[in-house]
């Protein structure tokens, strides 16, 4: 079986990049769309009137922080990882992992500020929207954070290293990507708010 | 049930001698092979067909003889006849929204694509299998559960969802409003959920395949149609179901939650006002038709690309103007998503983006022009086959043009006005959509069933199939064109009210009768499917003497499709009768340097380089016949 499967990737491909890799990002894709649906009804229905103006929780500015700090220890890992240094790697894919879950609680307490400011999902659609966002988001930061731990057992397993990186490869995109969504969700709540 | 299964792995074991055991649960419900998937797609959507064409049969009885006494559908429908024998006005309601839903998603868009686009995919651009073997098990599986769901919510007291395929808010998002908006539409969103899930695991793998498993001189010039329209309907499927998916997600908070999406000030029957403030069902309409138009596209393209190879092979001509071909299809599948707001003309949106998306509709007529002249030039003064595949081909193309024209008219916000949501929008879209990419379809099952079962159907049944589909099919449609344009509604339980509709009763028992002909007529092919399956005439390995990579496969391909190597590519798909040639096609994996008598100038020169192909091939057999020693 393991023959026939490296017989099957070793046939001609026409693109270089690895076909899971390729699925990935195809996923992302899909991932753009449906932000891009909910950004662009967000504006529509923000221009129709009767829109709840509030402040955005100022936690988010602490766990935008986090999440770029995050993506770039998981950089530092993915570097050491091709240079085969696994020590770093270790430390770099686990502090990653740790940010990827404070960022997490951080973005619960934006809830809870917002429901301080008396912003609930249920109310004018200026609110809901905020949750539907953050909270699809941290969704996706959920499967995220299990690619990680996933690529951290097996990193502990010595199973990621110079010639054995298109699973890190795949979660650092992924990751990189994730904190880029949750960048553009950020900076577009501030513009059009 | 565990007995049961281990009871029949075992036998299984005995009958077939395979390169790689698969035990019955492998091999046949949880398979991973393309070719097994591909069948189960096309079972079930068979399934859902029988079930979408019978409801639709439910509300043409009642639309087309409305004093008829029901009873005898009692011990089937039960309370949903009351105690006149009249269909419940509510189940009415039920009806045509399932029927809408199974046929486009269940019937045309998994039935369809998830049929060709997984058994054909790598068997014509030359792969052993899709790029995720377990994502596409799991797209068939994310499908039943769907269907499953759907199904179930068939059965329910209050009835399933009932407010239409296209489920617009606030009628939708409350339950106080209809009893289809209760427990029946919760269902439907659940189900529409796993059904997107479903249709993003196949596109990706879909897209992933087309682009990085091509054998060996499989350019993108030299795909076959049909792959370009699955490959282009994945793409269009990636980027409009997620968006389906937001307005469902917003739709289920409304539902459930109590948020005010697409909700705002609404009083209900006496009720006061609802607290929902600030909502736009506005909102809705643009996100479900983000989607809901390139599923339009999603689900005609694979009809068209089919239509494309069957028709080039049966003519035995090469497809006339293959590049612009692929240029309309790539010119449709952008149009496609600037094209939604043309579905509401008359929902308030401003006049003046009206007629942007007029603009932009009526552009969509060029490409979908080109592709109809090229159907047509490629069968002027061909040697034409009628096999029954070709004759559906052909009854598509036909759909293709007289549901296009009426769609001129709709794409016209000023005519549209008057025609909007009338028995015209459903004639048209009845026949562009529905039944061209019906016929598209079975065009593909005639044509490849012989590779799929390893068997001929029988042609003089599908004869009197196609001939009762297409006759019937233009019986029950073309009249309804007259009824919309005297105005009357779809989505109407009852003409008898009104009298500029009373006199239309005849045309619409006229158009019960057709339809209830035409949907008998299915199960002749049924019939047909089945019993050739086990029973019909051994098929030859390339019994249309086409080109393409799937023919050269064993006559039942194993899981990897070819015993040996892949083969190679030399040439586009379609040299069917080159002038000089011994015969009058040469199959893909011919090299030009064998065909020196029929090769045209440029292609003497690319001989060169193939030869420098073949002899990089050698290599690599040399290097795996290594590797397996």
């Amino acid at each position: 079986m393991e023959e026939k499967l490296a017989y099957v990737e070793g046939a001609e491909q026409p693109i270089a990049m690895h076909p899971k890799k390729f699925a990935l990002w195809l996923f992302m894709v899909t991932v753009v769309m449906i932000f891009a649906a909910l950004t662009s009804a967000y504006i529509v229905r923000q221009s129709e009137g009767n829109w709840l103006e509030y402040d955005l929780p100022a936690i988010f500015y602490y766990t935008s922080a986090v999440i770029i700090l995050s993506s770039i220890f998981l950089h530092w890992a993915y570097v050491s990882a091709k240079r085969d240094e696994l020590l770093q790697l270790r430390i770099g894919i686990s502090i990653a992992t740790i940010l990827g879950i404070l960022f997490l609680i951080g973005q619960w307490y934006s809830w809870v500020a917002l429901v301080d400011k008396d912003v609930y999902f249920v109310g004018n659609p200026a609110g809901s929207f905020l949750y539907v966002f953050t909270g699809l988001h941290a969704l996706h930061l959920i499967s995220g954070v299990i690619f990680l731990i996933i690529v951290l057992i097996s990193s502990f397993r010595y199973k990621v290293h110079s010639q054995s990186m298109t699973p890190m490869e795949m979660c650092v995109t992924y990751w990189h990507f994730l904190g880029g969504l949750w960048l553009y969700l950020f900076m577009f709540l501030q513009l059009n708010h | 049930m565990a007995a049961a299964n281990v009871a029949l792995h075992d036998t299984h074991d005995h009958d077939h001698d395979h390169e790689h055991h698969d035990n019955f649960i492998t091999k046949y419900i949880f398979s991973t092979d393309h070719k097994m998937i591909g069948k189960q797609f096309l079972v079930t959507g068979i399934f859902w067909a029988l079930i979408g064409g019978f409801l639709s049969i439910l509300f043409r009885l009642q639309l087309g003889f409305p004093d008829m006494e029901l009873y005898f559908l009692k011990p089937l429908l039960g309370g949903w006849i009351d105690d006149a024998g009249k269909l419940d006005p509510n189940f009415y309601l039920a009806l045509v929204t399932m029927h809408g839903t199974i046929m486009v998603f269940f019937v045309l868009t998994a039935g369809l694509s998830g049929t060709f686009s997984n058994y054909l995919i790598p068997l014509q651009i030359g792969a052993r299998d899709m790029a995720s073997g377990f994502m596409n098990m799991l797209s068939y599986w994310f499908f039943f559960i769907s269907g499953v769901i759907m199904f179930c919510s068939l059965f329910l007291e209050n009835g399933p969802a009932g407010g239409g395929w296209v489920v617009y808010p606030p009628l939708s998002a409350l339950e106080q409003a209809i009893p289809g908006s209760g427990m029946g539409m919760t269902l439907w969103l659940i189900a529409m959920t796993f059904f997107i899930a479903s249709s993003l695991l196949g596109g990706i793998n879909y897209i992933t395949t087309v682009i990085n498993l091509r054998t060996k001189g499989m350019s993108f010039s030299r795909l076959p149609l049909t792959i370009w329209a699955f490959f282009l309907t994945a793409v269009i499927g990636l980027l409009s179901f997620p968006v389906l998916f937001a307005a469902a997600l917003l739709l289920v908070f409304d539902r459930s939650f109590g948020t005010s999406f697409y909700l705002a000030d609404i009083y209900i029957s006496g009720e006061g006002a609802l607290p929902n403030t600030g909502g736009s069902p506005v909102l809705y309409q643009h996100l479900f038709w983000f989607l809901g138009h390139p599923e339009v596209y999603i689900v005609l393209l694979p009809a068209l690309g089919i239509t494309s190879e069957v028709i080039a092979t049966n003519s035995r001509k090469p497809i006339f103007g293959y590049k612009a071909m692929i240029i309309s299809m790539l010119g449709i599948t952008i149009l496609s998503f600037v094209v939604w707001a043309h579905h509401m003309f008359v929902s308030g949106m401003n006049p003046f983006l009206g007629s942007i998306f007029m603009f932009l509709t009526l552009i969509i007529a060029i490409p979908s022009a080109v592709k109809v002249f090229n159907y047509l030039t490629t069968l002027w003064r061909g040697n034409l086959i009628f096999t029954p595949g070709m004759l559906f081909s052909i009854g598509l193309v036909s759909f293709f043009i007289s549901g296009g024209l009426t769609g001129i008219f709709l794409g016209n916000s000023a005519i549209d006005i008057q025609l909007h949501d009338t028995y015209f929008v459903v004639a048209h879209f009845h026949l562009v959509m529905g039944s061209a990419s019906f016929f598209g379809l079975m065009a593909g099952v005639y044509h490849w069933f012989p590779k799929m079962f390893g068997r001929m159907m029988d042609a003089k049944l599908g004869y009197i199939h196609f001939w009762l589909t297409f006759v019937g099919v233009y019986l029950v449609f073309f009249p309804m064109h007259y009824i919309g344009i005297a105005g009357f509604p779809r989505r109407y339980y009852s003409w008898t009210n009104f009298e500029f509709s009373n006199m239309y009763t005849d045309l619409n028992m006229f158009v019960s009768a057709a339809a209830i002909i035409t949907f008998a007529a299915q199960f002749i092919f049924l019939f047909n499917f089945f019993y050739s399956m086990y029973r019909g005439k051994k098929a030859s390995l390339n019994p249309w003497r086409s080109t393409t990579l799937e023919w050269t496969t064993p006559l039942i391909p194993g899981h990897g499709n070819w015993p040996g190597e892949i083969p190679s590519v030399y040439r586009w798909p379609y040299d069917y009768s080159k002038p000089g040639a011994k015969e009058d096609f040469i199959p893909q994996t011919v090299p030009l340097s064998a065909t020196p008598e029929s090769n045209l100038p440029h292609e003497q020169e690319l001989v060169k380089l193939e030869k420098e192909i073949i002899a990089e091939e050698e290599q690599v057999l040399v290097a795996n016949g290594s590797k397996e020693a």
